[in-house]
């Protein structure tokens, strides 16, 4: 039995990454912080896409329409309303969430594959209106040079801004991963009709889990603008959604950081292979199918196997 | 308790369960017994919900339950197991017995509390009495057959459940291990005061631990009587020897 969630021992080396992830942007080119500042943001994405694929167990196929909508909202309250600018950032991920609610009431009476091919309409449903309706979101061109609140306009405070919020939604992810609603969440994906036989209303507590997972993605798409000052179509289309669950495998998708991991990693390979070629993606594939034949449990979950993380694990939610 | 009344499955063409009756009393152990293929298995899932009948009633204390969902149907206080081990292979044994207490402690929604500080004495209080204390902490998916099928039993119990339905508990075991999972039902029967149905296709099984037995045969209901009398009755004899003709 653990004492509390989070221990001295494990918090100490985030401490550490932490405080040199605050103390790195007056030290590295400013290219880097914007590197990082977008990886922050992509792995929150991931994250939130994780709590449904990997912990949750669904298909969640069109999990960047919900970060698209978080985006959107936000730059098109900025830009097109004289609301306060703190509406347009509380507003990104409510409104995000909403919609994860409308697309998952549908989805969750779908099993598997159909759940994902289901949102993979509805999600292109959002992209198509945000892709022709010129007069609202500029269609193709998207909507640029959103102006940002003085405090965080500048790369640098966009940066800390970025990493304290996607720190702040990643201990809330990792309490709701650790809580009861989380346990059952993983009983649910291993074993969805013993979860009907104990009691556990399935469809009920899987919606749940999509509407909390979109409300995070929607904050993503708030920092996505933030960090960038712009939004375009792409953010909501539906290969990029690939790409996000491609992080959660990449990562490890039964382990908890392990997408931060793959948000990483994809992020990197697009930045500095893409310097070489525009065939960046023909790297990635080359890595998924070292990645299949060899990690099956992704890098992360490779990890932690290697190092015995497990045993720690398996005593943390056991009895000893 | 439980009142099975006439009730129709069918798939397709095939008529799975045709015409079953069934009555539990509470804190009664009740055995259904017939050969492999009868409608034994289909018989619960109709009556936990997981299938719908075509026909018929299944009544749980005065209420007409054969509508509900299987998750309302566990909350009105009957628990299963299934015939294959029907556990969560990722998660610990610990775990798996706890996702079950929290359920029936209306705590699986709880979003910002240590999973790990609740529900930990019930769940260990129910691995000790399957005999799972020391593997708390496997992986469940690990697990040998045998401990699996204990684990099986255990996130049943996980529901403090009235009625508690076991589909063919001692599946491919041994002889020595039927003998102590049969020990096992008795005891839990009763030391928890558990009221328990459940089914067998091996005759010699059942005749020592069930107080009421009812036989099926190709989805009918043969006889529900106390063993004695079903092991005189001629009618059981031909379903099991001469078996073509239903009886």
């Amino acid at each position: 039995m653990f004492r509390d969630i989070f221990n001295l021992k494990s918090v100490g080396p985030l401490v550490v990454i932490f405080i040199i992830l605050l103390v790195l942007p007056p030290i590295i080119p400013r290219f880097y912080t914007y590197i990082l500042a977008v990886i922050f943001v992509t792995a929150l994405l991931a994250m939130s896409c994780n709590m449904v694929v990997g912990h949750g167990g669904l298909f969640q196929f069109h999990h960047g329409a919900f970060y698209g909508v978080g985006a959107y909202t936000v730059a098109l309250m900025l830009t097109k309303t004289s609301l306060p600018l703190w509406t347009g950032f509380i507003a990104g991920p409510i409104i995000a969430a909403l919609t994860g609610l409308l697309i998952g009431a549908f989805c969750v009476r779908l099993t598997r594959l159909y759940f994902g091919m289901l949102q993979i309409s509805l999600g292109s449903l959002i992209w198509a209106i945000a892709f022709r309706w010129y007069s609202l979101t500029g269609g193709d061109d998207g909507i640029h040079g959103i102006p940002m609140p003085p405090i965080i306009s500048s790369q640098n405070s966009a940066y800390y801004f970025t990493l304290i919020i996607m720190v702040i939604c990643l201990i809330i992810l990792y309490l709701i991963f650790k809580s009861p609603f989380g346990a059952t969440l993983q009983a649910i994906r291993d074993n969805p009709e013993r979860c009907e036989a104990i009691g556990i209303n399935v469809k009920r507590h899987q919606l749940i889990a999509i509407v909390i997972a979109t409300f995070f993605a929607g904050i993503a798409g708030v920092l996505f603008v933030v960090v960038e000052s712009s939004v375009f179509p792409d953010l909501l289309f539906w290969v990029y959604s690939l790409e996000i669950f491609i992080m959660c495998l990449l990562g490890g998708w039964f382990t908890f950081a392990g997408p931060i991991l793959g948000a990483a990693i994809m992020i990197s390979l697009r930045t500095f292979v893409g310097i070489y070629t525009e065939y960046w993606t023909l790297i990635l594939g080359v890595v998924l199918i070292l990645l299949i034949f060899f990690l099956p449990e992704g890098v992360w979950g490779f990890i932690i196997e290697k190092f015995g993380r497990q045993t720690k694990e398996a005593v943390e939610g056991g009895s000893k | 308790m439980l009142r099975v009344e006439e009730i129709h499955k069918s798939f397709d063409d095939f008529k799975a369960v045709n015409g079953a009756n069934l009555t539990v009393e509470k804190g009664g152990l009740v055995a259904v017994i017939g050969p492999n293929g009868s409608g034994k298995t289909t018989l619960f899932n109709l009556i936990t919900g997981q299938l719908k009948p075509d026909q018929g009633k299944v009544v749980f204390k005065d209420e007409d339950i054969s509508k509900l969902p299987p998750y309302k149907i566990c909350s009105r206080g009957i628990a299963r197991s299934f015939q294959i081990a029907n556990i969560f292979p990722r998660l610990t044994v610990f775990r798996n017995v706890q996702v079950s207490v929290l359920s029936q402690q209306g705590k699986s929604r709880k979003l910002f509390y240590p999973a790990g500080k609740l529900a930990v004495e019930e769940t260990n209080s129910i691995l000790e009495s399957v005999g799972l204390s020391d593997k708390a902490g496997n992986t469940a998916g690990s697990l040998a057959h045998g401990d699996q099928r204990a684990l099986e039993i255990a996130i049943a119990l996980g529901n403090e459940p009235e009625l508690l339905i076991l589909d063919e508990p001692t599946a491919g075991m041994s002889p020595e291990e039927t003998t102590a999972t049969m020990e096992l039902i008795k005891r839990l029967a009763d030391s928890r005061g558990l009221t328990i149905l459940f089914c067998e296709h091996d005759m010699e099984v059942v005749f020592n631990v069930a107080q009421s037995i009812m036989v099926m045969h190709q989805g009918l209901t043969v006889i529900q009587d106390k063993p004695d009398e079903v092991k005189n009755s001629s009618r059981v004899q031909e379903c099991y020897l001469g078996g073509a003709e239903p009886c």
